[in-house]
């Protein structure tokens, strides 16, 4: 079965000190010796959430494929794994990223009425950015937090029992 | 009140909120203690996974498999690297316990953890953590940081020859990966797509070598198990049922938390610990193990009791412990609703019963919710659920096919009315 199979290492025709930046090379090598020597794939998630959060945000094509080249996977493989996972974004997101919970707890607690101020006041729609750039409004699955309903994650940060009055507080405050 | 709150996992919650978390605050508790009784005294796996035997502890993560009988399952002995895995992805709806134990009690897994690797003969660990769990992420970090330093972790630990690393690995937002072999291709840097078993991974698991995943909470109870005794831990609950167990207690109630009470503890007392229903509104209806798990009515919650076999008695299971809690006035076909967009948004889409099955039936309730549902569309929904549970790799197609039948057989006026009026019975959220 192919999972038993270490990887086929695809080296790239890149000198891989020109890619990225030399502190997110040592942080993704960081992560790289985790794994077993010919399992530097297995650092790809990392290595892609770091490559995003310098990149404003999201991931465009050329950063998939340096990210296949530092890691010797073939760039497909890259593309497989950024477009399953959901916080990979694959196209330009707004200054901030506010994902509103609205799983089963979230629901219970008022995520729906939350989600529709949203849309309203900031003219919106999930998977959308407000038209000044300000955030890109998320719709995500259960955050985990579901004792604090409802809850919303403002790029790196939970915000929990969000109400509409918080929510606006927590947007004005944002640059 | 319960008696006994707070006794395995939850041990360090009575410490200041600031340090609860740290080395110190955890060796206060006797932490590390049984890591370094088996340091010293390297006693044979056997007696401490016969110890684990004995203590009833059931999988914390859902499935709620005997975890000594699961590491028994390892082949110690054999050569070759095997790995242990902790699987701290929580992302099943209405669970936020495993966060709680990563934020307040990080030292305690990973003594879990490292005593799990002597075991089962594993030198080196992953704790798979969900990427949005950022400030979790950097306790437990920082707390493998505290306990490399104090010589818990590495290599030759205090002189005893054994060796143990332990690592963070992190997930990019998929509820799927918290199926284990779906969690261990996404460590080997795959798409989240659960394998099909046999091989189970205790047989060939990460990197295709011998391999235990275990939830966090099954994890972190381990030193204490250790400490006090399986018999222990075994009568703090019930037989089969051992232990306390947390509970997130969600949904429509006044105060919701976790709560690590004696499993075998009546429902209606965990209410009432959450406050009770919210506004002084009825019970409804309880999903009593997280969102995967079939719906029980209220009246029937009340008399039953928190634990594995009572749950099952009362036609549902315990699952992860999330306890969603639906007062009256809330319309159920909302509620499954959203459920059943969750299933549908996080299928894989390996499997055409589950990938097709779940926007079917996410499509139809949907419709049917908006006032433009068919007559037939009921029947619809049953042979469309009945047409995935067990046709499917993994447990994904059984966990969106059951609430389904289970919200049809005990709600079904509600879905009726609604495609009979083009509106709700109840309209209250
Ligand atoms: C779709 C799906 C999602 C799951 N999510 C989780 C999860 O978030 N956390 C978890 O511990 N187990 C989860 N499980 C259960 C795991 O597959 C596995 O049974 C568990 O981690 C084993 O640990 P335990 O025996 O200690 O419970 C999930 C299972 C399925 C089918």
């Amino acid at each position: 079965m192919s999972f038993r199979n270490a990887p086929l290492a695809v080296i790239h025709d890149v000198d891989k000190d020109t890619l990225f930046t030399p502190e997110i090379r040592a942080e993704i090598d960081r992560h790289v010796a985790k794994y077993p020597p010919e399992w530097k794939q297995s650092a790809v998630m990392p290595a892609l959430t770091l490559v995003q959060d310098h990149n404003g945000g999201w991931l465009s094509r050329e950063l998939m494929d340096q990210v296949a080249a530092y890691l010797d996977m073939p760039e497909v493989s890259v593309y497989e794994v950024a477009t399953f996972y959901g916080m990979y974004d694959l196209e330009p997101v707004g200054r901030h990223k506010v994902c509103v919970c609205n799983s089963i707890s979230c629901m219970l607690g008022g995520s729906e009425e939350l989600m529709q101020h949203i849309e309203h006041k900031y003219n919106v729609a999930p998977g959308e950015t407000t038209a000044d750039g300000k955030f890109t409004f998320k719709e995500f699955e259960c955050l985990g937090a579901c004792r604090h309903a409802p809850a919303v994650m403002v790029d790196k940060t939970y915000h929990e029992c969000v109400t509409p009055e918080s929510f606006d507080k927590l947007i004005k405050k944002l640059d | 009140m319960v008696k006994d709150q707070n006794t395995v996992c939850f041990r360090t919650m009575h410490l200041k909120e600031k340090v609860r978390h740290t080395l110190d605050s955890y060796l206060s508790v006797g932490g590390y203690g049984q890591w370094k009784r088996v340091l010293n005294e390297r006693p044979d796996p056997a007696t401490l996974i016969e110890e684990l035997k004995l203590s009833a502890l059931r999988g914390r993560g859902g499935a709620g498999f005997p975890t000594g009988l699961k590491w028994s399952f390892m082949p110690r002995s054999a050569p070759g690297q095997k790995y242990i895995v902790c699987n701290s992805d929580e992302g099943e709806p209405g669970t936020c316990k495993d966060r709680d134990i990563l934020r307040w009690n990080p030292h305690q897994l990973i003594e879990g953890m490292a005593i799990a690797g002597y075991c089962i003969g594993a030198t080196v660990g992953y704790n798979y953590i969900r990427g949005e769990f950022y400030e979790p992420i950097a306790r437990f970090d920082e707390a493998l940081g505290e306990a490399y330093a104090a010589g818990l972790l590495g290599r030759d630990l205090l002189g005893s020859g054994v060796d143990f690393d332990l690592y963070t690995h992190l997930g990019a937002g998929a509820y799927i990966c918290g199926e284990e072999t779906a969690l261990l291709e996404s460590i080997e840097g795959k798409k989240g797509q659960p394998r099909f078993k046999p091989p189970f991974p205790a047989q060939a698991g990460l990197y295709g070598q011998p391999t235990t995943i275990n939830n966090t909470e099954s994890l972190a109870s381990v030193p204490v198990i250790l400490e006090k005794g399986g018999q222990w831990f075994l009568d703090q609950g019930r037989p089969n049922n051992g232990g306390p167990k947390l509970f997130s207690v969600t949904g429509h109630v006044n105060a919701p938390n976790n709560f690590e009470v004696p499993l075998g503890t009546p429902f209606w007392e965990l209410l009432e610990m959450a406050g009770g229903v919210k506004d002084g509104k009825a019970l409804k209806a309880v999903i009593p193990g997280g969102s995967s798990v079939p719906v029980v009515p209220g009246n029937i919650m009340m008399n039953t009791d928190m634990d594995y076999d009572s749950i099952a008695k009362a036609g549902s299971m315990l699952g992860s412990g999330a306890v969603i809690v639906i007062a009256e006035g809330t319309c159920m076909v909302r509620v499954l609703a959203n459920l059943a967009h969750f299933y549908a948004h996080e299928s894989c889409g390996q499997c055409t019963p589950c990938r097709e099955g779940t926007g079917w039936l996410s499509r139809v309730l949907h419709r049917i919710l908006h006032g433009h549902g068919r007559p037939s569309d009921l029947d619809l929904l049953d042979n469309v659920a009945g047409r995935i549970g067990g046709r499917t790799i993994c447990a994904l197609g059984d966990a969106a096919a059951m609430p389904v039948q289970s919200f049809l057989q005990h709600y079904r006026h509600e879905f009726e009315h609604l495609i009979e009026h083009g509106r709700p019975m109840e309209q209250a959220a």
